[in-house]
């Protein structure tokens, strides 16, 4: 089963590049929710078809790859949105600095003092890569929807160190883990709302000129 | 060695225009019609060279030169790259940059051919062609240099030698998918296809590659047509040979399976043009940045 996990990653990785040079809102949520419910599939690829690993993938598919994205793609559709105009940085710098950023963290992913096993294979890099996209997401875009894909992608590095763990790591954080994200998506919706409401737009840009 | 060298440019010579007949006749099916046959490009290119050259008073040899250098590049970058498993007739250390860059000179002729002519609409065109090609250079250099570090030459020969199947079962088999990708998208780009240029259209605005030949006619622009044909067929050479790097020991097997694999990239292409829009000219910069960090990226996985 390993050799079917490098692959995974990679797609993972692509996914990352992907999601940071498009512009269309829907695409970006397809791809971050393609990208959950690959991530869903590394449990079984790692540890086999156990109770815990099977409750995992599950937990995970259905919400990163099948909840989530379908509470965004409707969101989008309410508030009329289709693509993110004029980010903060744009398309194409933010592709070079991801670029860097996944170079970098495989470069340094090999100075890390990890376990024998972890230390061969995509596992450790792609988790590092997953999280600084997620992060120059989160900075650079200005739609609140892409921010809060930002901070799924963010999850979703989290979850491949996650899965190395998963062997010492008791289920319940796992299942605490998923319920803070969907809680937290569920605030951003609730935000997104009223900003949608008091200024007719997502733009967090606004809400910077709030006043008491 | 002298069989090598025929065999090579037979099959080049033959079968190249057999490619652009095979993409029309992709396309014509998806849209529901009979298309032209296969052969077309053939007659188009008998038609053309019966007519006479017609010159405007205005340009001056670079007009001619443009044609001339379109058609003689790929014959000499034919002779460098290994067709399927028949290896290149002529190799020598570090080819492959000269390789990359004898389409760099055919390109600098068509752009001055074009810019000879002193109409605005091809300068335009000139402009346009100079810079996708500009962007793609870096990937096909990035993905050349990870074919490298997995051979032990610096020869085309020898970076697409047998060890390419070992290769693929390795841990550098992810690498050598994305390059498989980023080198079909440079093709699109080089051989002006439908997602970055419409080698159709009918509008001089719109227009990338058609534009800077407007002015040629007759045997010129049959020249232009087949050396078009024949650099397809050499960079979609180096993709066949990455995909199917399998290697029987007859050459009549080695020949059928790389034709096989060209015939498989032509409908490939026709498919891609049949489902695909034409990229916005601002968003076809930004794709081609973006193969390029694929193909940086692929380097850095390989020499981990």
């Amino acid at each position: 089963m390993m050799h079917l996990t490098n692959p995974l990653l990679l797609a993972v990785i692509l996914i990352n590049f992907f999601t940071l040079g498009s512009a269309r809102l829907g695409a970006c949520i397809r791809g971050v929710a393609l990208q959950g419910a690959l991530l869903a599939l590394l449990p079984l690829l790692i540890h086999g078809f156990s109770g815990h690993a099977i409750l995992l993938a599950l937990g995970a598919f259905c919400l990163k790859g099948v909840l989530i994205p379908w509470m965004l793609l409707r969101a989008i559709r309410e508030v009329r949105i289709r693509r993110e105009v004029e980010p903060l940085i744009g398309f194409v710098p933010t592709l070079i600095f991801g670029a860097l950023t996944t170079s970098g963290a495989f470069l340094f992913a090999d100075f890390l003092p990890l376990v024998h096993e972890h230390r061969e294979g995509l596992f450790v890099p792609t988790a590092l890569a997953t999280m600084f996209a997620g992060f120059l997401l989160l900075i650079t875009r200005r739609k609140a929807i892409t921010q809060v894909l930002g901070y799924l992608m963010l999850e979703n590095g989290i979850f491949i160190i996650g899965v190395l763990l998963s062997e010492a790591l008791p289920l319940m954080v796992e299942a605490g883990v998923l319920l803070d994200l969907l809680v937290g998506v569920f605030v951003m919706g609730i935000v997104m709302h009223q900003i949608n409401r008091e200024f007719t737009s997502l733009s967090t840009q606004r809400l910077s000129a709030l006043k008491e | 060695m002298i069989f090598g060298l025929i065999l090579h440019l037979a099959l080049l010579l033959i079968f190249a225009p057999l490619l652009t007949g095979i993409i029309s006749k992709t396309k014509a099916l998806f849209g529901g019609r009979v298309g032209a046959p296969l052969l077309q490009p053939y007659f188009d290119l008998v038609r053309l060279w019966r007519k006479g050259f017609v010159f405007s008073r205005t340009t001056t040899w670079v007009f001619l030169a443009g044609p001339v250098v379109g058609l003689v590049v790929p014959l000499l970058a034919a002779l460098l790259i290994p067709f399927g498993a028949l290896p290149a007739p002529l190799s020598f250390q570090g080819d492959l940059i000269l390789f990359v860059y004898l389409f760099g000179l055919s390109r600098f002729f068509t752009a001055s051919a074009a810019l000879d002519t002193g109409s605005s609409f091809e300068g335009m065109g000139a402009v346009r062609e100079v810079t996708f090609s500009c962007l793609a250079e870096p990937t096909v250099l990035f993905a050349l240099l990870v074919l490298a570090r997995l051979s032990d030459g610096l020869s085309l020969n020898s970076l697409l030698g047998p060890h390419l199947l070992g290769a693929w079962h390795s841990e550098a088999g992810a690498s050598l998918g994305l390059i498989l990708v980023c080198l079909f998208v440079v093709l699109l780009v080089e051989n002006s296809r439908i997602p970055f240029d419409d080698p159709t259209t009918h509008l001089e605005l719109t227009m990338v590659h058609e534009v800077m030949v407007l002015d040629h006619s007759g045997p010129a622009l049959g020249m232009i047509l087949y050396g078009a044909a024949l650099k397809m067929m050499v960079l979609a050479a180096l993709l066949v040979r990455l995909a199917l790097p399998w290697q029987t020991d007859w050459w009549l097997t080695d020949a059928g399976l790389f034709l096989a694999g060209l015939v498989g990239v032509a409908i490939l292409i026709g498919v891609v043009e049949s489902t695909m829009a034409r990229l916005r000219l601002p968003r076809v910069p930004q794709v081609l940045i973006g193969t390029s960090l694929l193909s940086i990226f692929a380097l850095v996985l390989v020499l981990r």
